[in-house]
């Protein structure tokens, strides 16, 4: 796993208290793992507090799951 | 009941007649209180006669910059924020046909854009701590409306509007979003009415009196206690019964 899919993770289960395992890669946020809109909120502004980007409305609506959100920090994150 | 003790609260408008006694009685009910206003002596004399417990943080909200960073500094100063009081407002009256620009964007900015922006800039810490109570002052005028103040109205209309809103957006994370009414209150603004006005201001409230400040502060003791914590989305009213709604 890459550290950013690892910090991703990590983020994840801080903030929706869920189990690590089932953070996996597919794993939706909202039918998965339990997640109401606000929680997306709260998870973007975590990942953008942690990666130091600005992740636009119409980028955020595009994740959904684990490993959206892994992809999209791939590829936008400061440091990568 | 209605213990404040530990909690910490930041209360805009605090040199002001309202403002000023809903510090005294936050920080009475034992309350970490951080004052704002933009008069930095007269928010030292109010720090003064509190003593203990008390941090003065000067701030004009006409400035976004300010206000978006005033939360956080409240935040650094208290330890946390579990309650913030929009109190500051403003007037600039003017017949509708007759109003400037100015005097519309003026009211609107202090009295409801900063409150905007003081909210969600309080609402991050308050998520994460699943805790956390947002009082609005806003007016009878904003109900009733008022001939002179389509901006005055419009502005705390607006404040009613965005609470409800939000009270529904927060509530699952323990975060209650509240607003208080007031009617007409003693304070520098009714002591500059003429005996006749002031008859006949009194004779349209059943209670036959002006309110004092420390009945509006009473209100914003109790939302921002526990004992509060299923009241949300509502706008309490101390106005005297001059408007029963
Ligand atoms: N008195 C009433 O009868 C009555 C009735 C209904 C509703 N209200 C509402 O109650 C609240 C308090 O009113 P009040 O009677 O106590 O009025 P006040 O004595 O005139 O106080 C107004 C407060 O707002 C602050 N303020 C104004 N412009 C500001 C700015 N640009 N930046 C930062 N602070 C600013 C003032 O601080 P500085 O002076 O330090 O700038 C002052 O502390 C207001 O929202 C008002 O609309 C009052």
């Amino acid at each position: 796993m890459s550290d950013i899919a690892e910090r991703v993770k990590k983020i994840v289960v801080e903030h929706l208290g869920v189990d690590a395992e089932k953070v996996t890669e597919n794993a939706s946020f909202i039918d998965d793992l339990g997640a109401d809109s606000l929680d997306t909120v709260e998870l973007v502004m975590a990942f953008e507090e942690e990666f130091g980007v600005e992740i636009p409305d119409d980028a955020a609506e595009t994740i959904l799951t684990v490993g959206d959100a892994t992809k999209f920090l791939e590829k936008n994150a400061a440091q990568a | 009941m209605f213990d404040l003790t530990g909690r910490t609260a930041l209360v805009t408008g605090a040199t002001g007649g309202i403002g000023g006694a809903i510090a005294r009685a936050l920080h009475g009910q034992g309350a970490t209180v951080a004052i704002s206003g933009t008069r930095a002596e007269a928010l030292q004399q109010l720090a003064d006669e509190l003593g203990e417990r008390v941090h003065v943080l000067p701030a004009n909200l006409k400035d976004a910059a300010s206000v978006d960073a005033l939360p956080g500094q409240a935040e650094a100063a208290l330890g946390g924020l579990d309650v913030l009081v929009h109190n500051a407002g403003i007037t600039r009256d003017n017949l509708f046909l007759r109003m400037k620009d100015e005097e519309w964007a003026d009211v609107i900015q202090v009295n409801l854009t900063a409150g905007f922006r003081l909210y969600r800039a309080a609402l991050k810490g308050m998520m994460k701590r699943r805790r956390g109570r947002l009082i609005g002052i806003t007016s009878v005028v904003g109900v009733t409306g008022n001939p002179g103040q389509g901006n005055y109205a419009a502005s705390k209309a607006g404040l009613i509007g965005m609470s409800k809103s939000l009270a529904a957006e927060v509530a699952s994370r323990g975060i209650t979003v509240n607003c208080i009414a007031p009617g007409f209150i003693e304070s520098p603004m009714t002591d500059a009415l003429n005996e006749k006005q002031k008859e006949a201001s009194l004779a349209h409230i059943p209670l036959g009196r002006f309110g004092q400040g420390a009945e509006v502060a009473a209100a914003a003791v109790y939302l921002a206690s526990d004992e509060a914590a299923y009241v949300t989305g509502h706008t309490l009213q101390v106005n005297g019964g001059i408007a029963m709604v």
